[in-house]
């Protein structure tokens, strides 16, 4: 070590600057060749998305305001309606909250066993880990629309198609999310347990689930947020619900705006309502409990 | 302490243990009760006894058989006699005049149609029809102007797989289909697999195997064979492949520009909204109320305004996702603000830099691998929201499913679409994580 540094010139400070510049300069010069290919992607993009839309965004974008202005005038003339109307709609949004809840109810469930399955050391059968997460990785990314449309086909419409078509989607999300937090779960109460002879049932019960319970809650919580929004616009395609009824109250057009805007409010406060309650309930969950 | 402990009579210890169990059986019998008591209510609310009644299982066997079958139609113009063959019983699969497949013959009366497993179809003079049965025998029947559908069979009782009145008849066997009305007789082939999907029967490369078309004669004078198969492959009419690219391609860049304009929208506004950037607490209140107002208007409202002012297409899915997102993303990039380390902007300050550059150099570098993770993880979860927007607003794979969801028949090419579609979130996935594992290295 000492030989070569004995040998070899000692770099001077100039070389080092010069080395160090070099590198800035490659580095900028990446990262801004990295910056121009999206900025060329964000650009071109819009112009391909402008041609192919029907209205373009210049002709379009001073009428955004037109269609929220025409129905806030109209359900503000016809004000004393409101509440009435939003009495009439409550019975579609409490189909709609239910569509979600029991969506996410079995959505856990059946995610609670997938995720079992697909974790590393908790799995029953060792060698199927693969098939169950792409199980998972099906469910996830078939969009729920199309399980809807094809259920309702098959059933004809109401709150089945949609609440099946979220529970698979929610199935899917709930096995990636919660195999994640297995992973992270202490496999010593798994082991202690099996070695006083309890069966796969018994050590996923008592020695698995007390420990990632905490954040299961929280998932599941988050996932009702986002599954209410999702039963509303099943609704829209026809699956019963709000969404229907919005749809309905939008195709009237003009002189029954003021539905679209009692359904507007009723939808706002609900997801403003879950957004808040469940975020609560979050962080109490991960500051109490969880890791 | 324990001076208490040893005061307290065992008696109570014991009423409290009592007590301690007795909540936590309440709790362990009580929340499963209470979930299940809702799955009743829910099961009797949703009608799921009266589903069996609506569930109509018909529709259901033609959409399995459908996705993985197709049926050639033999009809004959009961009028003019005119006698057409086609796939799928769709001009774009007809066959041109003079060109028949092999199981069908064009006699001088009429035609012989060969179905599976020895049964075959003759159609006869004077719009008659005989469907010949290997085990049942032969069934005669006949159209005419003023007696409608007449039928002879060799036994007296209608077996239960023809249905048949004056206006109708209908056969229905494993090998095929007869049906007689008035105006038409139709015979049904099925066949495995999805019909035309390589070529329609027009093109010269129809029914040609690979090594024909590359290492063959040209089959067309015009063009060389590789050009010519892929530029009829591309505008095939039956499967449009042009038209699902295209769509696919707009359902990607919906979620591209949604989630990239949403990310660049909201950056600025974070900072606003961020308590260790902004002391002003009106205006990190008002960034605050417009995050919240932004995600409480559900993606459908803005769906719908949107597509109220541009019309259906990619542009206004592509604003819907850039406008709800930047809410989520506004509320998660001011979480991320709020917890960045003090010291490095101290640092960056302490060299004499002014406010953009301390927050290019010290802000920045700190929060970048969790807003890049946020935004390709958005990125990924928008593929799917674009196809559910597309089939709100009219636009990308999602309005391509709607519309073959809709005219109910082309179920192969719902079973297409919906493959195309997992396979486009898959790849979107993997490639999210691929760019977050060279951008920002590996989670684990």
């Amino acid at each position: 070590m000492t030989d070569a540094t004995l040998h070899s010139p000692q770099p001077s400070v100039g070389d080092i600057q010069m080395h160090y510049m070099a590198l800035t300069r490659q580095k900028r010069m990446y990262s801004g060749i990295a910056i121009a290919i999206f900025v060329l992607l964000m650009v071109s993009g819009f112009y391909v998305a402008d041609a192919r839309n029907a209205g373009g965004f210049w002709d379009g974008w001073h009428q955004m305001l037109d269609f929220p202005a025409g129905v806030v005038s109209e359900a503000w003339e016809k004000r004393a309606n409101l509440p009435g109307l939003m009495v009439k709609y409550l019975p579609a949004l409490i189909e709609t909250l239910n569509i979600a809840a029991v969506a996410t109810l079995i959505g856990v469930i059946i995610g609670l066993g997938l995720s079992l399955m697909s974790t590393r050391g908790l799995a029953k059968w060792p060698l199927l880990i693969p098939v169950f997460r792409r199980i998972s990785d099906i469910l996830r990314a078939i969009p729920e629309i199309v399980i809807a449309l094809v259920l309702i086909f098959m059933m004809g419409g109401g709150p089945v198609p949609a609440m099946v078509a979220i529970a698979l989607h929610t199935a899917g999300a709930m096995g990636k999310l919660y195999s994640e937090v297995n992973e992270n779960a202490d496999l010593k109460p798994v082991e202690g347990l099996e070695s006083v002879g309890a069966n796969w049932m018994q050590r996923m019960m008592l020695g698995v689930i007390p420990q990632v319970a905490p954040n299961y809650l929280s998932y599941a919580l988050l996932r009702l947020e986002i599954n209410i929004r999702a039963s509303a616009i099943l609704g829209f395609v026809g699956a019963g619900g709000i969404g229907y009824e919005l749809r309905n109250s939008m195709t009237w057009g003009q002189g029954r705006f003021d539905e679209a805007a009692a359904i507007f409010i009723l939808l706002f406060i609900t997801i403003v309502v879950v957004d808040q309650v469940s975020s609560h309930f979050r962080n109490r969950l991960i500051g109490t409990g969880g890791h | 302490m324990t001076d208490a402990t040893v005061t307290l009579p065992v008696s109570t210890l014991k009423d409290e243990a009592d007590k301690i169990f007795a909540r936590k059986r309440l709790k362990n019998f009580g929340i499963p009760g209470l979930i299940l008591a809702y799955l009743v209510y829910v099961f009797f609310a949703f009608d799921v006894p009266g589903l069996a009644d609506r569930m109509r299982l018909d529709n259901a066997a033609t959409l399995v058989s459908d996705s993985y079958s197709y049926k050639t139609q033999v009809t004959r113009d009961n009028r003019s006699g005119d006698i057409t063959v086609a796939k799928e019983g769709e001009r774009k699969g007809a066959y041109p005049d003079g060109m028949t497949p092999d199981w069908v013959e064009m006699t001088d009366e009429g035609a012989v149609v060969d179905l599976p497993d020895g049964h075959r179809v003759l159609f006869g003079p004077d719009n008659s029809a005989v469907y010949l049965h290997p085990t049942f025998g032969e069934i005669t029947a006949q159209v005419s102007r003023t007696d409608g559908v007449t039928l002879s069979l060799p036994e007296a009782d209608l077996p239960d797989w023809i249905s048949y009145s004056k206006a109708r008849l209908d056969i229905r066997t494993d090998a095929g289909r007869l049906t007689m009305t008035r105006s038409k007789t139709e015979v049904f082939r099925y066949f495995f697999g999805w019909e035309l999907f390589w070529f329609t029967l027009d093109s010269p490369y129809h029914n040609k195997s690979v090594f024909q078309i590359v290492f063959g004669p040209q089959l067309d004078e015009t063009r060389s064979n590789i050009t010519g198969a892929v530029q009829d492959f591309w505008n095939n009419a039956m499967w449009r492949h042009k038209d699902v690219v295209w769509a696919l391609g707009e359902t990607v860049l919906m979620a591209f520009l949604g989630t990239m304009g949403a990310a660049m929208i909201a950056l600025p506004l974070a900072f606003i909204a961020a308590k260790n950037f902004t002391p002003l607490l009106l205006a990190r209140q008002i960034a605050r109320r417009f995050f919240d107002f932004v995600r409480g208007v559900d993606a459908l409202i803005w769906t719908i305004v949107l597509s109220r002012a541009f019309g259906p297409g990619p542009l206004t899915g592509a604003l819907a996702i850039l406008i709800t997102d930047s809410g989520s993303f506004g509320k998660l990039f001011s979480e991320a603000l709020e917890n960045v380390d003090e010291k490095q902007i101290e640092g960056v300050a302490s060299t004499g830099a002014k406010p953009l550059q301390r927050y290019r150099f010290g802000v920045i570098p700190q929060i970048m691998p969790i807003l890049l993770s946020q935004i390709l993880y958005f990125l990924e979860s928008n593929t799917r929201s674009a196809t559910i927007i597309g089939a709100i607003t009219g636009g990308g794979i999602g309005l391509l499913i709607t519309q073959a969801i809709q005219t109910q028949k082309d179920w192969e090419e719902v079973s297409y679409y919906i493959v195309l579609v997992i396979l486009m979130v898959i790849a979107m996935d993997w490639f999210s994580g691929w760019l977050r594992g060279k951008l920002i290295g590996r989670k684990d």
